[in-house]
């Protein structure tokens, strides 16, 4: 009986062999050393350029800042940078509206539109380096002043498309927010085309990477075309798709031909009473939170779906862990107190009956 | 076959069609403009418009600066964003996973959120105005979208195989020997990448170049055709009071001095142009 259960306990010993902890040799610790020196400039320049501004701005935006000739003065307001951008300037908080609906409506075109090209000029295709040099050429013009040069000339736009009454055919069935910003769209569509040079490139290059053996077995198949974009391309490049709006949305956000921007740097500069550093850390605060939200957004669309046997996967891996931790700790807790109890009883505190003499 | 050939000359011309009217524009006289039977080929080749925008942009000066502004960062930016991404790529240590997160995010981060404090920083440091502002941030791997450029060759360096390094290692070639005989003549597509795009996306950027290297002060020395371009209007009338010009401002004269501030990118990216579009192809962001 008890030999049968040594043998149980040997074969869950043997099922599950104690993780051995090996110490970081020296080599590792010099590779480790090493990688610290390649990286150093970069954790210098953060701390100096991101970390150590975001926590001033942070700092800034409760503050009312003025500069006299006798230094900058800090007057603590609290939250009324916020009520003074919200309640008294409504224009910012107009503006956050609006772009935040711009970009939610740009990004799927910009990202489809560069896919739908993408895939054409993936195709057997003459010109194909002639259709490139086109479709990439706006990367290199896509500035702020030159794009507001075009579009303040009417560059931009169709002549032959009639915006208004886009707009209100859409009205129809969308919120206004919305209509308005897709017909804006369709009076700049040209300008949202020329944004998706670089999605169009990486979409390319991700296109060439799909084995095409995987399209041959699917033709076998019986798989048509429609079949194969929707089962055997999107899912290879999904990963792309995030990384392009990813990239759609950081870029739109930084142009200059976005007005938040340019009323942050305003705001910095205005000589008025209740504006200056601490007004403008505060608006651009809630820029990037928004930014980041947005970005968070489509990841959340986006992003990696796990399927379902990966989580339960997970889901096991993580219990069976947490119950390692639980016995690991009680076994620790039972040696202390062994210990504890052995002790106490070497030091006499108290006794235990040994059989003999009074208790 | 035709539907795609048919919809790629389409969409092509769409998207030539404002550079093709700003060319033209660019090259009307005022006759040319208020006549209404002229559509797109002005009637005489009239290149006023040029000397006049030229002037006023100071074209020849703000070209040379522009190639400094956007140049010297951009060297500054390729040899950093190469130890940085080399070191991620090839070495473990602690707290490597906390440092890509905080890159991608310092990549997502509006730079506005920033920028008042390093506003005041440089402001201190007495370099505001001169191009030292470009300079330094990108010598500690924060220039303009350092990340993505970081993030470029770790992808690329991940690729070498491991046993090379080992090799070299072995033959007794020390850490920064591996790197520069090993790990940088391998990466000479990545840095072609880099290169052209830093050198464009400096060249382009107007809102941080007139913050930082031009310090919004009236005598300002650093100045790129594209914040030229941003005040335009402005230089081009104040000369226009003195009479310096010989057209008033409309908007062929807006027009030519766009073509002008894009003239320099767009020879360039004419000679360059298979590097350009094989660019991402072979910086391997793709991976594998």
């Amino acid at each position: 009986m008890s030999d049968n259960k040594d043998q149980a306990k040997t074969n869950i010993e043997e099922t599950k062999p104690k993780k051995v902890k090996v110490k970081r040799g020296k080599l590792e610790a010099r590779e480790a050393r090493m990688g610290y020196f390649f990286v150093l400039p970069w954790i210098i320049g953060t701390l100096i350029f991101v970390l150590i501004p975001l926590g001033q701005s942070f700092y800034y935006m409760w503050y009312n800042i003025r500069i006299t000739p006798l230094g900058t003065k800090f007057t603590w307001v609290g939250t009324g940078n916020f009520t003074q951008i919200w309640l008294e300037n409504p224009e910012f908080p107009q503006q956050l509206v609006t772009y935040i609906w711009q970009t939610i409506v740009e990004v799927p075109i910009i990202v489809v539109f560069a896919l739908i090209i993408a895939m054409m000029l993936n195709g057997k295709i003459k010109l194909k380096g002639f259709f490139r040099l086109i479709f990439f050429l706006p990367v290199i013009i896509v500035s702020g002043p030159v794009m507001n040069m075009l579009v303040s000339e009417g560059a931009s736009t169709i002549p032959a498309m009639n915006t208004q009454a886009v707009i209100n055919a859409l009205d129809t069935f969308l919120p206004t927010k919305m209509a308005n910003s897709v017909g804006e769209l369709f009076g700049n569509m040209i300008m949202v085309l020329w944004y998706s040079g670089v999605q169009i490139l990486i979409f390319l290059s991700a296109l060439q990477k799909v084995d095409p053996s995987l399209y041959e077995a699917a033709k076998m198949d019986g798989g048509s075309g429609w079949e194969c974009f929707w089962k055997i391309t999107l899912p290879t490049i999904k990963n792309f798709i995030l990384l392009n709006a990813v990239y759609t949305v950081i870029f739109l956000s930084s142009n200059e031909q976005n007005e938040l921007i340019t009323m942050i740097k305003n705001a910095m500069f205005s000589g008025t009473k209740e504006k200056g550093y601490g007004y403008a850390s505060a608006m651009a605060w809630m820029y990037s939170i928004v930014v980041t939200l947005i970005v968070l957004l489509f990841f959340l669309l986006l992003g990696n779906k796990r399927d379902q046997y990966d989580r339960l996967v997970s889901k096991r891996k993580r219990m069976l862990k947490r119950e390692e931790r639980l016995a690991r700790k009680i076994e620790r807790r039972g040696a202390r107190n062994v210990k504890k109890l052995e002790r106490a009883r070497r030091s006499h505190r108290y006794k235990t009956y040994d059989g003999n003499g009074d208790y | 076959m035709i539907v795609i050939y048919a919809l790629l000359i389409c969409i092509g011309f769409v998207y030539l069609y404002p550079m093709l009217y700003m060319i033209s524009t660019s090259f009307m006289s005022r006759d040319d403009l208020l006549d209404t039977s002229v559509k797109w080929l002005p009637s005489t080749f009239y290149l006023q418009n040029y000397i006049d925008a030229g002037k006023s942009m100071d074209f020849l000066m703000s070209f040379l600066k522009g190639i400094a502004i956007a140049g010297l960062p951009t060297l500054c930016n390729i040899v950093i964003c190469m130890l940085v991404g080399y070191g991620f790529a090839r070495y473990d240590f602690k707290g490597k996973k906390i440092m890509m997160g905080l890159l991608i995010f310092s990549y997502i981060l509006p730079s506005q959120v920033t920028m008042i404090p390093t506003y005041v920083l440089y402001n201190n440091m007495h370099i505001l105005g001169t191009i030292l502002t470009f300079v330094i941030p990108a010598l500690f791997g924060n220039g303009l979208n350092a990340p993505i450029f970081i993030l470029i060759f770790y992808q690329f360096f991940k690729q070498i195989p491991k046993v090379l390094t080992e090799a070299a290692a072995i033959d007794g070639a020390g850490h920064f020997k591996t790197f520069f005989r090993i790990a940088v003549p391998s990466a000479v597509p990545a840095i072609v990448t880099v290169v052209l795009f830093s050198f464009v996306w400096y060249w382009n950027e107007s809102y941080l170049t007139e913050l930082y290297v031009q310090g919004l002060s009236a005598n300002t020395v650093w100045t790129n055709l594209v914040v030229q371009l941003k005040n335009f209007d402005q230089s081009f009338n104040t000369r226009a009071t003195v009479g310096d010009t010989a057209t008033s401002l409309n908007e062929s004269v807006r027009m030519a001095a766009t073509t002008l501030s894009i003239l320099p990118l767009l020879v360039m990216y004419l000679i360059l142009q298979k590097q350009f579009v094989e660019s991402i192809d072979r910086a391997g962001i793709t991976g594998e």
